[in-house]
């Protein structure tokens, strides 16, 4: 167990920046996970934990020790890899034991640690198998195993469950959180799965290009994101934006159609500002009053608990589909081509600069 | 696979059938005429038509074989003449393995300057045979003092492009996370090397044993260049003197006995080692 620190570490490939800068403390015990689009870097800057690519810049420490120059094994993480990476010639046993052999220990106390570890995971039926005579699920738990019996400091997930199917993903979600609570290592988790970093993280790093957009809980990138890409990411459905301005006969947001929204003037920026107002379809429903927006729905899907309405808008941003999706209660009846006549929680309404994409002050 | 084969009515199994009895006739045919050679008398092969069935003689052949009438060609037993091959194709065999699997390692897992260069040179000698460079091979084993050695024999032909290029190809199957895990688990190059990469083609390494040692068993130019002295000769080079022109000179029975003998040790590894060869050329365990 240790704390971890990455102080402005960057990576770049000949002259192409692909991480630039990233910066975090992670506290003993801690669970964050890097989240964000493919090709963000997120594995590239998990591998640079690991030992597995060089650090072009900045610095690595693990339990206050710098680690940039040494050698994975040298670093004491463990790390479990996307595809398991078990070695396909070796037993289960063998596989969780081959890393504490190499580390010299033997003997009873290898057996002890193994079985401990296997137990943990109820894997103590399949230590004689081979990696080819296991499910997918099972493959998994062996190499959460071959991890966990190392006892590291930190602990490495880069995308462990992105192989197996849904219903499987969830349970081994948490598992993982479970067990890592319980071991109380401090682990980094990789995912380009916005649900399973919500749910298993402490933290979360939202990365998007090489760049850490935020880094903060999951509720606090949920309730306030600090950029247009964090807001569009974390969610699902993701969160509606509408392009406008602030001004208006009552001091509100001109959206592009011309239509206009009444916000609590207290918080808005001055008058003039280019804006994007970003909305959950959570938090937008069927208006009873005075509505807010009235548009019409192109499509429903039905989920049961909830339906989506998706429908069409004038304008957009920056390329984004001009879609705008409300999640309405799953017994209310539409389909599509009904107009629906909407108001939005003005708590949960969010205010972006048109043109840095970064959060305007809270409304 | 079944929709691939061209008929599966009677009639096309049994033509199938003909036309692999037949080519298995063709193919056999030779070897069944040299092993019914060597049991008759040489007074029996000189008067044709030679029988086609096993004659009296195989024991007194086999015995003279054995026990040295034939010493008088070069002066050297067949026991050492076999020995001599099983020494010269084992090595090549294994000599080839070993450098084209390091070779192989060194390119697919490691990053130095001018890999590509080292992995296109190695490729480009697959287009030189060790005919085109036996004159220069010549000298320098004569300037290394290795004519009429093991070692001389064996050497400059253990150097393998083909299995270089076979290995790389195996190699680069294997998926890097494979690597990274064990470097994560603490093992160095030598330690993956021995624990991860060689049990892996293991069934890679059968197989192309078995196609190398046949290899180094048959081969004729180089051992008969590069030995002078009869003790040193492989049983090829041994059977080719044997053969002497004037046909009456020749022992016809006791030529036939070592080619029979020669053909033997190739067979018994082919039988022996088939399962791991089909094993090593259809499936990997990944």
């Amino acid at each position: 167990m240790a704390t971890l620190s990455l102080k402005d570490v960057r990576k770049s490939y000949g002259r192409t920046e692909v991480v630039h800068g990233v910066s975090i403390d992670v506290a003993d015990g801690e669970f964050v996970v890097i989240v964000g689009p493919s090709g963000c870097g997120k594995s590239t800057l998990l591998r640079m934990v690991a030992g597995l690519e060089e650090i072009s810049a900045g610095l690595i420490e693990i339990g206050g020790k710098v680690v940039n120059r040494l050698e994975p094994r040298a670093r004491d993480i463990a790390m479990v890899f996307q595809n398991y990476a078990l070695y396909p010639h070796m037993s289960v046993f063998d596989n969780m034991a081959y890393g504490l052999r190499i580390a010299g220990i033997r003997g009873e106390d290898l057996k002890a640690r193994v079985a401990k570890a296997a137990a943990m995971l109820d894997l103590a039926a399949l230590l004689d198998r081979k990696p080819r005579q296991l499910s997918g699920g099972q493959r998994q738990r062996v190499a959460m195993g071959r991890a966990l019996v190392r006892n590291p400091a930190v602990f490495l997930f880069d995308e462990p469950l992105s192989n197996l199917d849904a219903k499987l993903r969830v349970s081994m979600r948490l598992q993982i959180k479970e067990l890592q609570r319980s071991v109380g290592i401090t682990s980094i988790y990789v995912t380009h799965d916005q649900v399973e970093a919500m749910t298993l993280a402490d933290r979360l790093i939202v990365m998007n290009a090489g760049v850490a957009e935020q880094i903060d809980t999951p509720m606090a990138l949920y309730t306030r994101p600090a950029n247009i890409f964090v807001a569009g990411f974390i969610g699902s459905p993701a969160m509606n934006m509408i392009v406008g301005e602030v001004g208006g006969a009552r001091r509100g947001v001109v959206l592009n159609g011309g239509r206009e929204i009444a916000l609590p003037k207290t918080k808005l920026p001055p008058a003039g500002t280019q804006i994007v107002l970003g909305i959950r379809p959570e938090h937008v429903k069927l208006a009873t009053g005075k509505p807010d927006l009235a548009l019409t729905v192109a499509a429903v899907e039905t989920l049961g608990a909830d339906a989506l309405a998706h429908c069409r808008l004038e304008g957009d941003v920056k390329g984004r589909e001009n879609e705008f999706v409300v999640r309405l209660p799953g017994f209310t009846r539409v389909a599509a081509g009904d107009a629906l006549s909407l108001s939005f929680d003005k708590r949960a309404v969010h205010l972006f600069d048109r043109a840095s994409g970064n959060r305007l002050a809270d409304v | 696979m079944a929709e691939g084969m061209v008929g599966t009515s009677r009639r096309s199994i049994a033509t199938g059938h003909l036309l692999l009895i037949l080519g298995c006739v063709i193919v056999a045919f030779p070897i069944w005429y040299v092993t019914v050679a060597s049991t008759h008398s040489l007074r029996t092969i000189l008067n044709p038509p030679l029988p086609m069935l096993p004659g009296p003689e195989a024991y007194a052949n086999y015995f003279d074989a054995f026990t040295g009438s034939i010493t008088r060609i070069g002066g050297v037993s067949v026991e050492r003449l076999l020995v001599n091959t099983t020494i010269v194709a084992l090595g090549i065999a294994i000599g080839k393995i070993i450098i084209s699997m390091a070779s192989a390692y060194a390119i697919v897992f490691f990053r130095f300057p001018l890999r590509m260069a080292c992995f296109w040179l190695i490729f480009i000698t697959l287009m030189l045979p060790v005919e085109v460079r036996i004159m220069p091979t010549y000298k320098v084993m004569v300037d290394l003092g290795l004519i009429d050695t093991y070692a001389g024999l064996i050497l400059p032909l253990i150097a393998s492009a083909t299995a270089t290029l076979l290995f790389r190809q195996f190699f680069m199957t294997i998926p890097n996370e494979l690597f990274e895990a064990a470097r994560v688990d603490g093992a160095g190059p030598w330690r993956f090397f021995k624990d991860i990469l060689l049990p892996l083609s293991a069934t890679n390494i059968a197989a192309l044993f078995v196609i190398l040692f046949i290899y180094g068993w048959t081969q004729y130019l180089w051992p008969l260049l590069v030995t002078n002295s009869s003790s040193m000769n492989t049983i090829v080079i041994a059977l080719r003197k044997m053969i002497s022109f004037a046909d009456a000179d020749t022992p016809w029975n006791l030529v036939m006995v070592t080619s029979v003998l020669a053909i033997l040790p190739p067979v018994l590894i082919v039988v022996l080692m088939q399962r791991w060869f089909v094993k090593g050329l259809v499936e990997t365990e990944k």
